[in-house]
Formats: C-alpha cells, structure tokens, sequence
C-alpha cells in the first residue's frame, strides 16, 4: 500500500461588520457595506487576497495538477466568500471551478455561513449544510462526501451526526490528547458509529507550512521540500499524512517572498518520485485505509490555539452573551420568511465576528495572531452588537413580538 | 548613583498627578539604588524614608500652590515675572549643586527648568528634564504663555537628555520646540496597585446608590473642569446616551473654569437631570465617585499621560479614554475614541451600559493588565539613562 500525502485546504472570508453605531440602528440595514476607503473593507480585502494569494495559488495548483497526474487536493470553500467572489471576483471563482474541473479536486462540505450553528441550533446548523450543499452543487457538480465543521470542531455528537446523515468521513484535529498512543497518520472510526471515518489532522507537519514556514526565529528555518520530505518518510507506522490548514497560507498568511509557492511546487514532484508515495483526496483516503481504532472526543476540540477549544470564540463573557443574544432571535427571525433579514442574522453567525471579540491575543500583544479589522475586541463587540439592535428593530417593524 | 531631583511637590501635599508621578517614581528609583537628594519649593511635613527632603522656602503648600500653580501656570501667572519662591528655589539648587557630591541633576516639568540649568552651569553635572506635560497641552491647544515657552524651550535645549512620559508628549516637544527625537525618550507613568488606597463598605454617593438599585448606570469623569478635558465633548454624548438609556447619571466630579458653563450646558441640552456637579473631591469622596461608577470616562482633548483610568480600574472600572492621551499608549482593555468624535462616545458607551458580557469582560481583562503595571519598569529605565549620562561617561 502507498503511503499519501492528504492535503486539504480551508477556503474562507466573512462578511465584516462595517463600524457601525448607535446611529445607523433603525436607519441603516446594511451592515457590511465598508466605505470604499478603508482598508479592511469586505470588498478591498476580497481585492487584495485575491491578488496575494488566491490567483497565484490557483496558478500554482492547475500548474501541479496538469504536470503530476498523481497530484490531488480537497478543499472546502465557505458560502460567504463564493457569494463575495461572485460580486466582486467572478475571474477568481472560475478559476477554482477549473481546478474542480480537473476531476482531482474534491470539495469537502461544511456550513455556509462558516458558523457555530451545531452548537446553537442543530435545524439552523443542518439548514447552512443543505444551503452549502446545493452551492456546491450548482457550482462545481458535486455533492460533498466528507464533512468539516467550522474550525474543525469536533466531538462524539458531531460524528454520530455525519454518520447519520450519510457522509463517509469526518475532519478533525490529530490533537495529542485525543489520540494518546496512537497518531494522526491513520484513518480511524468515531466512538458510536458505523460508517462514518476519521481523518485526522497531523498538525505538526501541517503547521509546520502553515504556522513556521517563513519564521526566520524558527530552528528549522529556512524549510526546503527536500527536508520536509524527509521528515516524513522518517515518519514510521504511517498510511496518510494529512496537511488541513488554511488555504490562505499561500500567499497570505505566508507571502510569497518566504518561498511558500516555490516550496510546494518542488515539495509536490520530489514527494512523487518515490513510488511508494502518493496524493489522495480526501475520500481517497478513507476509501483507500482501514479504520485503525475506534476515537472518543467528548469535549470539543478545534484546530485553533494551544488549548485547541472553542476559546477564541466563546471564551469570554462578551462573546458568550452575543451569541446567545443572536441565537435566541433563531425561531422570530425564521419566522418573518424575509430572505435579506435571515441573510443578514447568518452572516452574522459567522465564527470570525466571535474571532475578533477575543481579548487572549489581545492582551498578549501578540498582533499576528490578533487578526482583526477592529481597534479592539470591545469595537468589534460593539459593532457587532449595534446590528444585532439593528435586527430587533427590523422585526419589531414586522410587528415581530421581541 | 546619585541625583540631585528637582521637583515641584509631593503627596499628600499637591494639587494633582504630578506630585504623584515624582513620588512614585523616586520609591521605584530608591529600590534600584538611586540616592536622591529631592528638592521642594515649599515646607511640609513628608512620611518618606527612602529619599531626602529639601525645603527651599518657609512658605506652606496652601499659600505657595495658590500663587504658583504647577498646572495652571499660564492662567495664574498675569505678569512676566518670576515669584520671589522660584528664585529662592533656584538659589538653593545651584548652591546645593556646587556643594552637594551627585552624578546627575533630574528636573520635572518647567518650572523647576531654570533651577536646573543654573545647576548644571555652576557644576557642569547632566541635566535631566521630565516632561510631564508641555505648555501647549495645558493651554488646550493654544500656545499657552510667553515665558513659560520660554523656560521650556530653554531648558529642552539645555537638557542632556529629556523624558517624556508618553510617545504623544514626545512628538509634542519635538514640534513645538524643534527638539530632534532622539534626544527625548520615552518613560510611561505607571501605577502601584498597592500604593492606592482601599475602598470601605459604604459609598458616600448615598442617592446615587439608591438609584442604581432602581437599574440606573453611572458614568463617571475626575478632573479639573478645564477646556484640556473636554467635558463639553462628553455633555454631547451624554445627551445622545440620555435620548437611547433615560436611567444614565453622569457624576461630574472636579472644579475649573468651566464649571459655570458646564452646568449652564447641560441645562441647554436637556440632561440637567442627568448630570452631578460635585465639585472638587479628594479622599474618600474621591475615590467613591470611581467605586459607584459603571464606567469612568476621560475624554481629553489632550493628555500627556492621564493616570485616573488606571486608578479607576483599580476601583473595578472599566474606562472609555481618547486617543489623544498618553495613557492610551499603554492601556488596552478599555473604550477609546478621538476626543471630537462625540457620536463614536454615545455610541460606545451606550453599548457599554446595556451589555453586561462587555463590561465584564472588560473589567476582568482590565484588572490583570493592572496587576502587570509597576514603576519598576519606568525606573528601570530611568536608570539606564542616568548611567549612560552620569558625569564622566561619554554619551
């Protein structure tokens, strides 16, 4: 049996909230419309991660896949920035129809509106899927087989969850703590299901790329694809090397000036020579391996942070009483049957408003891992908060009881 | 090390944050081994035992502060002449520089500045000079008196090396007096958590507490009620929070020549009702105007530090500052806005007083920073500048 490498990327922009204040409530409904001036405008930022990072990316990769016929990526790509490439990058959204064209790219499902929506409310979480679902559908003819969950949050109901609704695998992160003895680099099954399989993300190699890569502090610095590639075929007992990170790594996260792309352009042919060694999507994968043992996450576990919990986003109390404040709008706001209300109360589900309320960075000082386009985690509460007023007032308009 | 500190007063003795800041920062220096000999231009009594106290006058601090007021210079000094204590008080340093065994002379603010220069004529020792605030952020925004440019100028350009306690005071005395930048370093205030004094079980505010018991919210603003401080900005926003949550008092707390028509104010924009006018406050008064407070503000049109967010905190109170002060250099779990945004204030602190998750976060986020601030660091780095400036050392 080869040994792969699994790589999958996480495609995703949120709607921002604009500043927006006390004195637009009830005056104006839009609340990510940016003036046109400002940097972290929805649109300027479409503008530039486009230009940083998802052309050449694309490039880069359709380049990769018509010179390795052995090379395969999945990726997962959020309804909030299909609809924002639709308005304001169509040529960027063609282009990641062309890489799905290749017939070895594989989509993975998720929720539309990148949200928190299973631990809120499962009808509002199954509804985002099915939206999500038919998007990718009309989009790139296929129908998702393998699930993520927003910042691959995980648990036992999550997975009993996928099992029941047909999918045949399920994304998580290879958190030591989970895996114990065991590693990341085999497939395994959820506690309590019977179809359903695990892939596991190796988050040291993956992080590796994603985290490190241009860190000139880092030890290993500067990485080539040669000692990469090394290191994991030192990596005894191991079927699936599973690379998960953000898409926007390329380019983004990593600039281009670290090497990023000619990285992975050497890293994808020198991985190959080996016969013993391969690509697998996703669903390759899990087809391809037997589950090895069976996991048990009863508490959530992310990909994000040391902890690897739900803390960067509902750690405080400011960002606990936001989402509750906005989930508890759920059955009124559904209830009006106005599309652009229940649009407008997704888009705020989106995890990232939460991301940016967090106050760990923040006090930390630590600036590159605070990513935000507000001055403070309280700006971004009070923006955020404003447009929920702003909700209310668009139901109590309806003659919605609030 | 030892430095000859040129000060214009200390606690209990002062009338605002200067003497503070000195005090604190000397008890920090002291720890670091710096002998100081501090001078002060008026006779009090002083609990302090780990610096030596010099009078230069008989004078005592009610009447002298009455005449020479460190804050209020340009307000209060109606000719162009020098008192009679400034001279005094220069005399004595000089003497004390030509006969007093130091390694450098430490000046804070302009009106110890020509003491210090004389000192460092008649001695040829460094000279250090601290700026806590210049005259233009007293004058809020004009250029402020003629020769209290002067002297500052004079002594910017005498000095060795100047101090400025905040990045915002250091660009302001490069371009108000043509300094170049590298010659100003920036040390920021701090506080000492265990340095403020404690809060007792009842709270003077008697109605104010009976009204919070009734679901109303207090902000709360310390100063002097001055243009600099900007208290008309905040009546604007009040009365736009007024308009969104009726159940807000504003407690006004502070004197200053705007007291009058801020009252005359608030009367004119409808939240008469919603504003107290306390006055000036020290003690326990003062410190349970922080302890009602939901939310304390400091919307300064300028503030080369501004010390009473931290001390707020201290109390459990979250802040909402501008950025046009020095302390929002440092201070980060709190609200801020440019002092001329009043719908940005309204806007934040209308939000602030209806969500609970935002206030407590706040707090909780807000009193670890505190617990992180010391004097230590400040003096720290004072340190390194006298050794790098101390007599017989090339800079």
């Amino acid at each position: 049996m080869k040994k792969s490498i699994t790589l999958y990327l996480h495609v995703h922009q949120p709607y921002r909230v604009r500043d927006y204040t006390i004195f637009d409530v009830g005056k104006d409904h839009d609340y990510f419309k940016w003036p046109e001036n400002l940097d972290n405008g929805n649109q300027r930022i479409i503008d530039k991660v486009s230009s940083k990072s998802y052309i050449p990316t694309n490039k880069m990769l359709i380049k990769l896949l018509n010179e390795n016929p052995e090379f395969k990526v999945s990726l997962s790509i959020t309804g909030t920035l299909i609809t924002q490439l639709e308005k304001w990058a169509p040529d960027v959204l063609q282009s990641f129809v062309d890489l799905v064209n290749t017939g070895r790219v594989e989509i993975v499902g998720e929720t539309y509106h990148h949200s928190l929506a299973f631990f809120y409310s499962l009808e509002e979480f199954e509804i985002q899927v099915r939206m999500h679902r038919e998007k990718i559908e009309e989009l790139f003819h296929q129908t998702p087989k393998v699930f993520r969950n927003t910042e691959l949050a995980y648990n036992n109901d999550l997975a009993i969850w996928a099992d029941k609704s047909g999918y045949k695998g399920i994304l998580a992160e290879g958190w030591d703590k989970i895996l114990g003895w065991r590693n990341a680099n085999h497939v395994y099954r959820p506690i309590n299901t019977n179809n359903v399989k695990l892939l596991m993300k190796n988050y040291k190699l993956a992080d590796d790329l994603a985290f490190r890569f241009g860190d000139k502090n880092w030890s290993q610095w500067p990485l080539t694809s040669e000692k990469y590639v090394d290191w994991i075929n030192q990596t005894g007992d191991s079927e699936t090397f599973n690379l998960f990170m953000d898409y926007e790594t390329f380019g983004e996260h990593q600039w281009e000036d670290t090497g990023i792309f000619d990285f992975i352009t050497s890293l994808v042919p020198m991985w190959l020579r080996d016969e013993n060694n391969t690509f697998t999507t996703v669903s390759e994968a899990i087809d391809a391996y037997e589950p090895q043992d069976f996991i048990d996450v009863p508490e959530t576990v992310t990909w994000a942070d040391t902890e690897r919990d739900l803390s960067a986003w509902l750690g405080n109390p400011m960002q606990q009483e936001a989402i509750k404040a906005l989930y508890s709008l759920s059955g009124k706001i559904l209830g009006t049957g106005d599309w652009n209300i229940i649009e407008d109360w997704r888009k705020l589900q989106t995890s990232d408003h939460f991301y940016y309320m967090c106050t760990k960075y923040f006090n930390d000082g630590d600036i590159h891992a605070y990513f935000s386009p507000y001055a403070s985690p309280y700006e971004a509460t009070i923006n955020f908060m404003n447009a929920w007023h702003d909700l209310k007032f668009r139901l109590i308009e309806k003659g919605v009881e609030v | 090390m030892k430095v000859l500190m040129l000060g214009w007063e200390l606690p209990p003795h002062n009338s605002g944050g200067l003497g503070v800041a000195c005090l604190q920062l000397c008890k920090s220096l002291a720890k670091n081994n710096i002998d100081i000999d501090f001078i002060l231009p008026y006779e009090a009594e002083h609990k302090i035992d780990f610096m030596r106290i010099h009078s230069t006058s008989p004078v005592n601090f009610v009447k002298f502060n009455h005449q020479l007021n460190v804050y209020e210079g340009s307000k209060y000094l109606t000719t162009h002449e020098l008192t009679s204590q400034q001279l005094s008080y220069e005399n004595y340093v000089a003497d004390k520089a030509l006969n007093g065994e130091f390694d450098i002379i430490h000046a804070h603010d302009w009106l110890t500045f020509r003491a210090g220069i004389k000192a460092k004529q008649v001695s040829g020792m460094p000279l250090i000079v601290h700026v806590h605030s210049v005259e233009s952020d007293r004058a809020g925004g004009e250029p402020g008196h003629p020769m209290i440019r002067d002297i500052e100028q004079l002594g910017l350009s005498m000095a060795d090396k100047i101090i400025a306690v905040s990045e915002r005071t250091r660009q302001s005395i490069a371009h108000d007096y043509d300094i170049p930048l590298s010659k100003i370093s920036v040390v920021h205030n701090s506080v000492d958590v265990e340095e403020l004094e404690s809060l007792d079980q009842n709270n003077i505010y008697d109605y104010l507490t009976v009204l919070k018991n009734k679901g109303y919210k207090v902000v709360t603003n310390v100063g002097r009620l001055t243009v600099q401080k900007n208290i008309t900005g905040l009546l604007y926003a009040a009365q736009e929070v007024v308009i969104r949550l009726p159940k807000t008092i504003f407690l006004v707390v502070g004197s200053g020549d705007q007291y009058n028509e801020l009252i005359g104010l608030s009367a004119e924009l409808g939240i008469l009702k919603n504003v107290i006018f306390t006055g000036f406050q020290r003690g326990k008064a003062w410190r349970d105007a922080f302890d009602i407070a939901d939310l304390f503000v400091m919307p300064s049109v300028s503030e080369p530090f501004g010390i009473t967010p931290l001390e707020a905190i201290n109390y459990g109170v979250p802040s909402l500052i501008s950025y046009q002060s020095g302390v929002s250099e440092v201070y980060k779990n709190c609200l801020k806005v440019n002092f001329w945004d009043k719908n940005q204030m309204a806007n934040q602190i209308v939000n602030f007083l209806q969500n609970d998750g935002i206030a407590k976060t706040m707090r909780i986020n807000a009193e670890i920073e505190l617990r992180k601030m010391s004097w230590d660091q400040s003096a720290k780095k004072l340190s390194k500048e006298y050794e790098k400036h101390a007599r017989g050392v090339l800079v």
